[in-house]
């Protein structure tokens, strides 16, 4: 049984172990997508929304592979992939990480909010502002600024009620 | 307490459309409500939670299934007893009562009124408006054939009316799509055909000589007696129980009965949590839970990891919900409904560690433990049977094709052994293309090769994913040929 399943969550050092990571030098040129979905499980909705033809799948059930070159981190796949497993992370502006989460819950999200950032165990890390938002089919693609180092960390938003 | 309300106005994800309010009476008590709710639902936004009682009249009962298949709600409606008051649709001025033991039979002619008596017949009978028979009744309508759906609940979908997330899998089987409105585009699909009958609160309860199949409808009290060339039954499955002390208090429930409390009527469930059981149903409960605004305490897994997918976890873990693996619940605790609910630690032998007890202070404990396919009509009707752990129970053995040892008796989805809505899509119309075939319909080259894309879709790719071997294993062992289906059949199998 991989660790992951006995845990609940996933760390970085797993998922590059499956690959699922891009290089340091491609997130600092610029945003991609990241797919936090190391199972082998039947879908491929992904694949069939990105507009780029970046993600390679040749079994439905095949782990999502996304190419660097191709991938241009437009966050089409962040509301539409049914796990919510995916992130865009965007280390092309110096002194912070630019991170795009999906996000399906109330108070719905503004630009120029300042929200808790969680890590995947669900512990704040830090805070963080809005600064860009958008929405298909009622799931939310929240843009936040967070803390440069925290980049492969922050992977949730909480906005606290007033 | 009745009085305060559990009705959620605003939700992330779906917008509530609640009817005309009306008010009913419940223990001679008024109630508000919304056309379109069920009783039950009603009562449990306003604050109860106690819905019968034992038998001996000591212990009191909650809601459970929510979807009319368990017994924890029969009460008394309009003076007739044993009414399940979760799929019972709310009218002005309707009088409930609590039931307390045995019911009083209903000898009043003011109560059993003549029941009108009706004779149809159909290319095509299909019992369940769930994701088989649904897709099964768009594919046969559209062939223009004669069908007749059968469904106890009061509106078709079957469980995908609760379910808010988006499906997975491939878009061409409805992959992306939130359950609840592939749901509703079905539904208003076969609405619209004129050769497809729906009929609801209608209960096939049994399969006769001649292929004759009894159904007892409600509001009106009606009673059809189908005669079709065809039958598919898609009668899904019902949630299964545990075994602990005091796991009949209320506030314990099926993790499907939350679902439709929340999701289908806009009633939250309770205000604190424990959930037990990872598998797909208990994780993607746990997410629609914070949705709704009730607080998850915690979700235990007997199992030393997740038993449903990891994306679903990730999703609950990255809002803090906590895990915890090799422990399930020993105990609740509450007088009339559960204020504390105990779990324990299990050692190898699945028997609690003294000592490793937690104890969590919740209104609400979700049984996320696995389902049980409704077998009962294809017992009833002389097919061939087998129990099969991997499929939750007893399903019916049946060809590639879907049909069981019963001539003409076709099954699909859940009630097949329990898998997704996604393969219960594609088993819905691998049975309706077979039907078609049967009966002569449509075109028989382009039905097969739909049929067999099917076929290989289900098999060679979909069912070949790691994550449901367990159900691909199951479906292998109930599933034969043409050949050793005649066998089965003269008995020599």
């Amino acid at each position: 049984m991989e660790d992951y399943k006995a845990r609940g969550y996933i760390t970085p050092e797993e998922l590059a172990g499956k690959g699922l990571l891009p290089s340091i030098e491609r997130l600092e040129k610029g945003p991609i997508a990241i797919a936090e979905c190391p199972e082998e499980i039947p879908c491929n909705i992904c694949k069939n929304v990105c507009p780029f033809n970046a993600i390679r799948m040749d079994r439905i059930y095949d782990i999502p592979r996304i190419d660097p070159d191709k991938c241009i981190g437009c966050g089409v796949c962040v509301p539409q992939c049914p796990g919510l497993a995916i992130f865009i992370v965007d280390l092309s502006k110096p002194g912070k990480a630019l991170i795009t989460l999906p996000y399906e819950f109330l108070p719905p999200p503004r630009k120029g909010l300042i929200v808790k950032l969680l890590d995947r165990t669900g512990r704040v890390i830090g805070e963080g502002r809005i600064v860009k938002v958008w929405s298909y089919d009622k799931t939310w693609a929240v843009t936040v600024e967070a803390p440069r180092d925290k980049y492969m960390e922050v992977r949730a938003l909480w906005i606290p009620e007033k | 307490m009745p009085g305060s309300s559990y009705r959620i106005v605003e939700h992330p994800v779906i917008s509530f459309k609640r009817g005309r309010r009306v008010v009913f009476y419940y223990n001679d008590r008024p109630v508000e409500a919304y056309i379109g709710e069920t009783i039950l639902a009603a009562l449990y936004a306003a604050g109860y939670r106690v819905f019968s009682y034992s038998l001996d009249g000591k212990r009191p009962r909650g809601a459970f299934c929510m979807i009319g298949k368990c017994g924890s709600c029969l009460s008394i409606v309009d003076g007739v007893p044993n009414t399940r008051i979760c799929i019972e649709p709310v009218r002005e001025g309707v009088r409930v009562y609590r039931q307390e033991g045995l019911p009083t039979a209903p000898l009043s002619k003011n109560v059993v009124e003549p029941v009108e008596w009706e004779e149809a017949e159909a290319d095509a009978l299909i019992i369940g408006g769930g994701p088989a028979g649904l897709i099964a009744a768009k594919t046969l309508g559209e062939l223009g054939l004669d069908v007749v759906v059968v469904d106890d609940q009061p509106r078709l979908g079957g469980q995908l009316v609760k379910q808010t997330h988006r499906f997975f899998g491939s878009r061409e089987y409805w992959g992306g799509i939130r359950g609840y409105v592939i749901a509703e585009k079905l539904a208003r699909e076969i609405m619209g055909m004129k050769n497809v009958r729906v009929i609801l609160q209608g209960y096939a309860y049994g399969i006769y000589s001649d292929n004759r199949v009894g159904v007892a409808v409600r509001n009106p009290l009606k009673h059809v007696i189908v005669k079709p060339k065809m039958i598919l039954a898609g009668t899904g499955a019902c949630e299964k129980t545990l075994w602990f002390e005091n796991n009949d208090l209320p506030g314990i429930m099926g993790a499907g009965g939350a679902q439709t409390l929340m999701n289908e009527y806009g009633v939250r469930p309770g205000d604190e949590a424990l959930v037990i059981g990872s598998g797909n149903v208990g994780l993607i409960v746990t997410y629609q839970l914070l949705q709704a605004g009730v607080r998850v305490k915690g979700l235990a897994e007997i199992m030393d990891h997740i038993g449903g997918w990891f994306v679903h976890a990730a999703k609950i873990r990255r809002l803090g919900v906590e895990f915890y693996f090799k422990h399930t619940i020993i105990k609740a605790i509450g007088s009339d409904r559960v204020e504390k609910a105990v779990i324990a630690e299990m050692d190898e032998n699945y028997q609690p560690i003294p000592g490793s007890e937690k104890v969590f202070d919740v209104d609400l404990v979700l049984l996320a433990v696995g389902l049980q396919p409704n077998y009962s009509l294809f017992s009833q009707a002389g097919a061939a049977m087998k129990y099969v752990p991997e499929l939750g129970g007893l399903v019916p053995v049946r060809t590639w094709f879907m049909e069981t040892s019963i001539p003409g008796l076709y099954v699909a989805g859940d009630s097949s052994g329990v898998e997704e809505a996604t393969t219960a899509f594609i088993e819905g119309e691998i049975a309706a293309l077979s039907i078609a075939l049967r009966l002569g319909a449509g075109n028989r080259g382009v039905l097969i090769e739909k049929r067999r894309k099917l076929l290989d879709y289900l098999w060679k790719e979909y069912r070949q994913s790691p994550v449901v071997s367990r159900a691909r294993m199951g479906k292998l062992k109930v599933t034969v040929s043409e050949e050793e289906m005649e066998k089965i059949r003269r008995g020599e199998a």
